[in-house]
């Protein structure tokens, strides 16, 4: 029996869990309208690759990952696309986001689907596959998995951690994954393993699952000799525990310190249902296009089904059958999840589970109270922090002094706000605080580039000044020696003395510019009088008249700079 | 007496060149102060506080010749934070404050005359003579400094939308209760 570790902190909210369970997993109607979301995982935002009017299939790819962190995203049935535009978000906004909008033709038909042997392939094509195919974190972080599947080069992979613990109160969808697809569950465990070549494989499954651990177990045995590295450990229920670095320490009793990534520590982690959409992806050439849904909370007939990316959130629930008093939904769990403002918005890969919202359920708050600095919150923090300090900060707006406090290595599990007895909304000043100092970074770094560039500019305008002028200079250099060396010659040339150039040099020099100025002059006057005028042979006499007053004016003027220095000229 | 004379010399010799010795190695060059009031300042370049750049306000702010509520893209915030380094009154910001602009070329109307491209400070618009230019956004500061020189008034400044990138958590509102 493998030796289990604590994580400090932590609580025990009402689990919820047992309405959902009874039921198996269902597949969800068609909708009569799918709004899949270009950017649906961490990174790069997929450029859509279909326009308006095009018929696509059922796992035919719409957007194009953009960057090797993004991941790319597939029309989730067959039928037409008929918007791709802004369309409301999955997001505590409720802003509107890039979205292609496909109207089911009703006859799902997929796309020609290609499974590969993927033990056959490199490392880096099983990698490239998987990013195609749109496989993302499925806990609810969505990171493109494939970017998780390089192991450290100076660091031996120890454990890998496949998380099956869902310790968030209500979402069963990954309970439900692991009793009904334990066998793909483990083979897409599998292929990470072979992937990153860890010691150990370790499958963390709370203890108020006992028929996920048995399926699971069941699957691994059943697997036989392949699969001889894989464990599952049953861990005690205590929220957050499905937390990827809090499930890491009660495995491993490593502990991620902030500044590391868990490869870092030769510890790789991943949730149950990216691992079994890994392995759809690769064994059966299905692209993640759906995923399991857990809707419960006030309904009818709470339950787990499996649902099409793009689905919209209300026409879902209503196969849940809402009771009347339901009055908005929430997306995720009670502790993390959020109320959605616009329930058009569509399942995107990160919806784990709708929870239908009324007022008996979750009674409204009473209003938040001062802090009495009882420190609970300081006690329930899984990561060890000081929520109350941070509260603090938060609220005075001093964010240097919540990053201080550590304000990044809050995981937004919602302990703090749990526990505390003057229902202060902690977490709801801590994403304030967070938001707050991204928009910062990302201003201060606008400010630090214009300023760059700011100064460039200014030294590229005196660079150009500077080589304009030394051009210039560089050319009347060369134009007077040439006209020296000329004089010089000139000068020289009955003598036939090879003379240093004298102190008379200058006045020499002097000399040979003003005499091939007459030169100049003398040849644009032989022109001009070599220049015979054109066209001049049966003029109107208007024009005649105007012609000899044109040449009288330039005989005057070539009178007048003739007999000065002919600045004019100059 | 001449020796306790000589020690105190030779200390005082000793010290000096000490100091000398520091005041070279250690010299600060450029002001400090300077420095840290342009890491305040938005760098927009736009002039609106009356000097050409960030730069020529903050030392003018260090000298004390400028007030520090003269620049409106810092807004009320910039004002606080030049306040709180400087250790002076806040004052309210001697203009409107905005929110964040970009300014965004008619492409229809655009003669390409190059002389919004000479006006960029920060160099954030791309384009050739006779050639249709283009404002690079995540460049442009909104300083407002092309608008000017344009002779067929093709550039308009957008107010920046709110979308899901930089949308921002808003500050939780205590309810206030009547007192039972």
């Amino acid at each position: 029996m493998l030796q289990l570790f604590k994580f400090k902190g932590g609580v025990k909210p009402a689990t919820n869990k047992v309405q959902s369970v009874t039921l198996p997993i269902a597949t969800a109607p068609l909708p009569s309208r799918l709004a899949v979301p270009l950017h649906q995982s961490i990174g790069g935002t997929p450029r859509p690759i279909v326009e308006v009017g095009d018929k696509v299939l059922k796992g035919q790819k719409i957007g194009e990952a953009d960057g090797w962190i993004s991941a790319a995203v597939h029309a989730p049935t067959s039928g037409t696309v008929i918007e791709v535009g802004l369309y409301p978000a999955a997001h505590p906004s409720g802003l509107t986001a890039a979205t292609v909008v496909i109207e089911p033709d009703g006859e799902d038909r997929w796309i020609d689907r290609q499974p590969v042997d993927y033990a056959s392939l490199e490392p880096e094509a099983v990698r490239e596959l998987l990013r195609e195919a749109g496989v993302v974190g499925l806990g609810g972080a969505v990171f493109p998995t494939h970017g998780k599947l390089t192991a450290s080069k100076t660091v031996p992979m120890e454990e890998m951690v496949i998380n099956g613990a869902e310790c968030e109160p209500y979402i069963t969808c990954d309970d439900l994954l692991m009793r009904e697809r334990a066998e793909e569950v483990v083979r897409g465990a599998g292929v990470f393993r072979d992937l990153l070549r860890p010691k150990k494989v370790l499958i963390g499954i709370e203890d108020n699952k006992p028929e996920a651990a048995a399926a699971m177990t069941a699957a691994i045995k059943a697997l036989g000799e392949a699969f001889k590295e894989f464990e599952v450990v049953v861990v005690p229920t205590r929220y957050p525990a499905g937390g990827a670095k809090q499930l890491i320490r009660v495995l491993t009793g490593k502990e991620v310190p902030a500044s590391k990534r868990s490869t870092d520590l030769g510890v790789q982690c991943f949730n149950v249902a990216t691992a079994y959409t890994a392995w759809r992806a690769l064994a059966h050439g299905e692209p993640v296009i759906s995923r399991l849904v857990t809707i419960t909370g006030n309904v009818g007939e709470p339950r787990n089904w499996e649902v099409l990316i793009g689905t919209p959130m209300d026409e879902l629930l209503r196969i849940g059958q809402p009771k009347p008093d339901t009055d908005g939904i929430i997306m995720g769990g009670p502790m993390m999840g959020f109320l959605v403002p616009d329930t058009k918005a569509p399942v995107v890969k990160a919806t784990n589970c709708l929870i239908a919202h009324s007022p008996t359920l979750f009674p409204p708050k009473p209003p938040e109270m001062p802090c009495i600095r009882c420190g609970e919150c300081a006690r329930a923090c899984p990561h060890e922090l000081q929520p109350f300090e941070m509260y603090w900060f938060s609220r005075a707006k001093n964010f240097g002094k919540t990053q201080e406090y550590a304000i990044f290595d809050c995981i937004e599990c919602g302990c703090c706000s749990f526990v505390c007895p003057s229902r202060i909304p902690l977490v709801q000043y801590f994403r304030f605080a967070k938001s707050e100092i991204w928009a910062r970074e990302r201003e201060s770094q606008a400010a630090e580039g214009a300023k760059n560039r700011f100064e460039f500019k200014q030294l590229r305008e005196e660079r150009e000044k500077a080589e304009k002028a030394e051009k210039l200079a560089k050319a009347a250099a060369a134009q007077a020696a040439k006209k020296a060396a000329e004089a010089l010659a000139a000068a020289n040339a009955p003598e036939t003395t090879v003379a240093e150039p004298a102190p008379d040099a200058p006045s020499a020099a002097d000399a040979a510019k003003r005499a091939t100025i007459e030169a100049a002059m003398e040849r644009a006057k032989a022109q001009r009088a070599a220049a015979q005028p054109k066209n001049v042979d049966h003029l109107p006499p208007a024009v005649e008249q105007e012609i000899a007053e044109i040449d009288a004016r330039q005989n005057q003027a070539v009178m007048a700079n003739a007999a000065p220095d002919g600045e004019k000229n100059s | 007496m001449i020796s306790a004379l000589a020690i105190m010399a030779l200390g005082a010799i000793i010290l000096g060149a000490a100091l000398g010795f520091a005041s070279i190695k250690f010299k600060v060059h450029g002001n400090p102060l300077v420095e840290k009031i342009e890491g305040l300042l938005p760098q927009t370049q736009c002039g609106q506080c009356g000097f050409p750049g960030c730069h020529p306000y903050a030392e003018a702010i260090a000298k004390g010749e400028a007030d520090i509520n003269l620049c409106p893209p810092g807004g009320e915030e910039g004002v606080r934070k030049l306040a709180d380094l400087l250790g002076r009154e806040v004052k309210a910001l001697n203009a409107e404050e905005k929110p964040k602009q970009v300014a965004v070329i008619d492409e229809n109307t655009c003669i390409g005359c190059t002389l919004c491209i000479q006006a960029c400070p920060v160099d954030a618009i791309v384009g050739a003579a006779k050639q249709l230019h283009i404002i690079i956004a995540q460049q442009c500061t909104g300083c407002e400094l092309c608008l000017p020189p344009c002779p067929v008034e093709c550039i308009a400044m957008v107010t920046i939308p709110e979308t899901v990138d930089n949308w921002k958590w808003k500050y939780p509102v205590t309810e206030i209760r009547k007192a039972a």
